[in-house]
């Protein structure tokens, strides 16, 4: 994003937070934390691509691995009647998923698009096939009243009692940029994925630091299939990551694969179906339910539109690493 | 070896792809018999339905009709190192369009009526690939993205249009209205006329690739685009016309479904169509006569989906995961090394926006 679009941005969101909050103030922050809920699978699993792209693997087996985390911590959850149990079940799973990626985009040097989408369709196919009806999870995970920021006039309800995987998500985001950007660990993944042949020479294992990287996004993205079952709703359906995995994408990218900028995109996808939302149930406008549907994937089409070609992936982003032959 | 020598002893195109799913159908027997299921009752009910009578094998071919048509959709776009997962918006774009010709013009003689809702199908559904073409050529975004989000933007799309404008009046589904008798796609020797149509657009593309400058660009740029630029051939170009050509097939394949099976637009009866020409695709290696037999296969294993849950017990989804499973070990090159000297990997992928 340029400096100029981000002002116009907060122009619009200040804007439109006080025509709302003019009209009604509760209506306004349920909004704002409404925003908060749409927007945090989407960051989180934006992370999961700026982890892997920054060391030069694309992931576009995303949507897979949260479909399929979703599923095994739902499932989990109601089977072993314990919520953050099948979290933890989640998170695993998508680490696993995040271990197949690497060991067929770093092993075997197969083309990485193929690759994602074997993850997608490998996942589709298993939640479809051992779904089952009539389970349900003892409870979602409790939201956390915090303390102290909670009694803050307007930001108190916007920022306070979300769930645990959501405060957990932010802090991750904030502690993924400082780490990519301010820690050797960051340095090295991003020379692997700018040019790996130099990281290698200078004595980084690229094989080793894309298998980390990978696996540690895949269980990122486990967290984010995890928050959608178990936090967001409580309940599974087939196929019900409704190509959030796929924005998440587009995400990362208008956020020029950066964890902070990853994290206002998804904030603003967020926001945008915050306040479709509210417009609709004020009747303001009238629109067929259908075309609310559409929002995010429109929205995900039009971002890409603008913002490619402005921005510049990771220069090794999709080859396979081979060391030269001596 | 020399190259001669080397090509004669290769059979790996169709040995891999029938190794892979000989292994997936073995991992399949081991899920389906933890669930304490006889997996090769499984698998014979699957195969006797699908292929083992003659009215089994003519549904089976009526399956494998659109299967063919998104098959070839997805592999001319791969020829061109696109990959067109688009293909299901395509044809329920091209499967509505159809309808609406189908059942809008009255007192046209049928050949007539037909065609032209063909040809409405295989225009709506390159126009729905237009935008990804468009997009990919002149901004640089991957046509991943936007054919999966266009797919869902023709779902919701082709769902608002059947509950609103086209629906069927005084009726409580949302559908619309059912085709006239002059659209309706008549069957040939006791199997759909789509069948002869998906053989005979097949062997034209076969063709074209092999033999036309048209098919020698797509070949070239697929291969590498930098080659082609500097052989004068336009990238722009070859991109918009691989893409435009895998919309038309796959507006044909959901045109088919409509005139020749359905007889009207439902929302959701082409689910999974245009997805399970991505597992054709690759499985018939991107070729356009190879994509013929892997449909057949695929789509007699979807013809008998539920007879295997009635005769055996396994959910029909058995099939889509053992299609996933297929994907898998097709293209994983794993099961390639033992028939090759390894061969150079030639990645697709280069990054988001080129």
């Amino acid at each position: 994003m340029k400096l100029r679009t981000s002002h116009y941005l907060i122009f619009a969101f200040l804007a439109a937070f006080t025509y709302f909050y003019s009209k009604d103030g509760l209506v306004a922050t349920s909004v704002l934390y409404t925003a908060i809920q749409f927007a945090l699978p989407l960051a989180l699993a934006a992370m999961v691509g700026v982890m892997c792209e920054r060391t030069g693997v694309v992931n576009i087996g995303i949507e897979g691995t949260m479909l399929i985390s979703a599923f095994t911590a739902f499932f989990a959850g109601a089977i072993l009647k314990n919520t953050v149990q099948g979290m933890l079940v989640g998170v695993f799973t998508g680490a696993m998923m995040g271990l197949l990626l690497a060991l067929m985009a770093v092993n075997w040097k197969m083309d990485q698009i193929i690759a994602g989408v074997i993850l997608n369709i490998l996942a589709a196919g298993i939640t479809s096939f051992y779904y089952r009806q009539n389970y349900s999870i003892p409870s979602t995970l409790d939201p956390i009243d915090l303390p102290v920021v909670g009694a803050w006039p307007i930001l108190g309800p916007v920022l306070s009692f979300h769930g645990p995987i959501t405060y957990f998500g932010i802090f991750f985001i904030l502690g993924l940029w400082f780490a990519l950007y301010k820690t050797s660990w960051g340095l090295r993944s991003r020379a692997v994925g700018e040019h790996p042949s130099s990281a290698d020479t200078a004595g980084v294992s690229v094989t080793r630091l894309r298998y980390l990287n990978v696996t540690v996004a895949g269980a990122v993205g486990g967290l984010a299939g995890s928050y959608l079952a178990l936090e967001a709703v409580g309940i599974f359906e087939r196929g019900f990551t409704a190509g959030k995995g796929f924005t998440a994408l587009a995400i990362m990218i208008f956020g020029r694969w950066n964890p902070l900028g990853a994290l206002a995109a998804a904030l603003f996808f967020g926001l945008t179906q915050a306040v479709t939302n509210q417009l609709m149930i004020d009747e303001v406008v009238e629109i067929p339910p259908q075309f609310i549907n559409m929002l995010p994937y429109i929205l995900t089409i039009v971002v890409l539109a603008i913002s490619a070609g402005k921005v510049r992936p990771p220069a090794a982003e999709g080859i396979p690493y081979e060391k030269e032959k001596s | 070896m020399d190259a001669k020598q080397s090509r004669k002893l290769d059979f790996s195109p169709i040995l891999v792809p029938l190794l892979s799913i000989v292994v997936a159908l073995a991992f399949g027997g081991i899920l389906i018999f933890i669930q304490g299921i006889n997996p090769l009752l499984a698998y014979r009910v699957l195969f006797t339905t699908a292929f083992g009578s003659f009215d089994g094998i003519a549904i089976t071919l009526a399956k494998a009709t659109p299967l063919i048509l998104s098959g070839l959709a997805v592999a001319i776009c791969l020829r061109a190192g696109l990959f067109n997962i688009g293909a299901q918006g395509q044809l329920i774009s091209g499967a509505l369009a159809s309808a609406w010709a189908g059942y809008t013009f009255v007192g046209l003689p049928a050949l007539v009526h037909i065609p032209l809702a063909l040809i409405f199908g295989a225009f709506f559904g390159a126009l729905v690939a237009l935008v990804a073409a468009v997009l990919k050529a002149y901004r640089g975004v991957h046509e991943v993205i936007t054919t999966i989000m266009l797919n869902s933007i023709v779902i919701a799309l082709s769902d608002y249009l059947t509950s609103n404008p086209f629906k069927e009046p005084d009726q409580p589904l949302t559908r619309t209205p059912k085709i006239q008798d002059s659209a309706q796609m008549p069957d040939l020797l006791g199997l759909p006329l789509g069948f002869f149509l998906a053989i005979g657009l097949s062997i034209i593309l076969w063709w074209i690739m092999r033999n036309t400058t048209t098919g020698f660009s797509i070949e070239t740029i697929g291969r590498n685009k930098n080659a082609g630029w500097y052989a004068g051939i336009s990238v722009k170009k070859t991109i918009m016309l691989s893409m435009l050509i895998g919309g038309a097939v796959a507006g044909v394949a959901g045109a088919v479904e409509t005139l020749s099976i359905i007889g009207r637009f439902e929302p959701a009866f082409n689910a999974g169509l245009g997805f399970d020409g991505i597992t054709v695709a690759l499985l018939g290696r991107a070729n356009p006569l190879g994509v013929i037999p892997a449909a057949i296969l695929i789509g007699g294993m979807r013809a008998s989906g539920s007879t295997v849950q009635f005769e055996a017990g396994v959910a029909p989804e058995l099939v889509d995961l053992l299609l996933a499973m297929i994907l898998f070990f097709v293209t994983a090159p794993l099961l390639a090394r033992f028939f090759k000297n390894r061969k150079e990997n030639v990645a697709m992928t280069s990054g988001w926006s080129n």
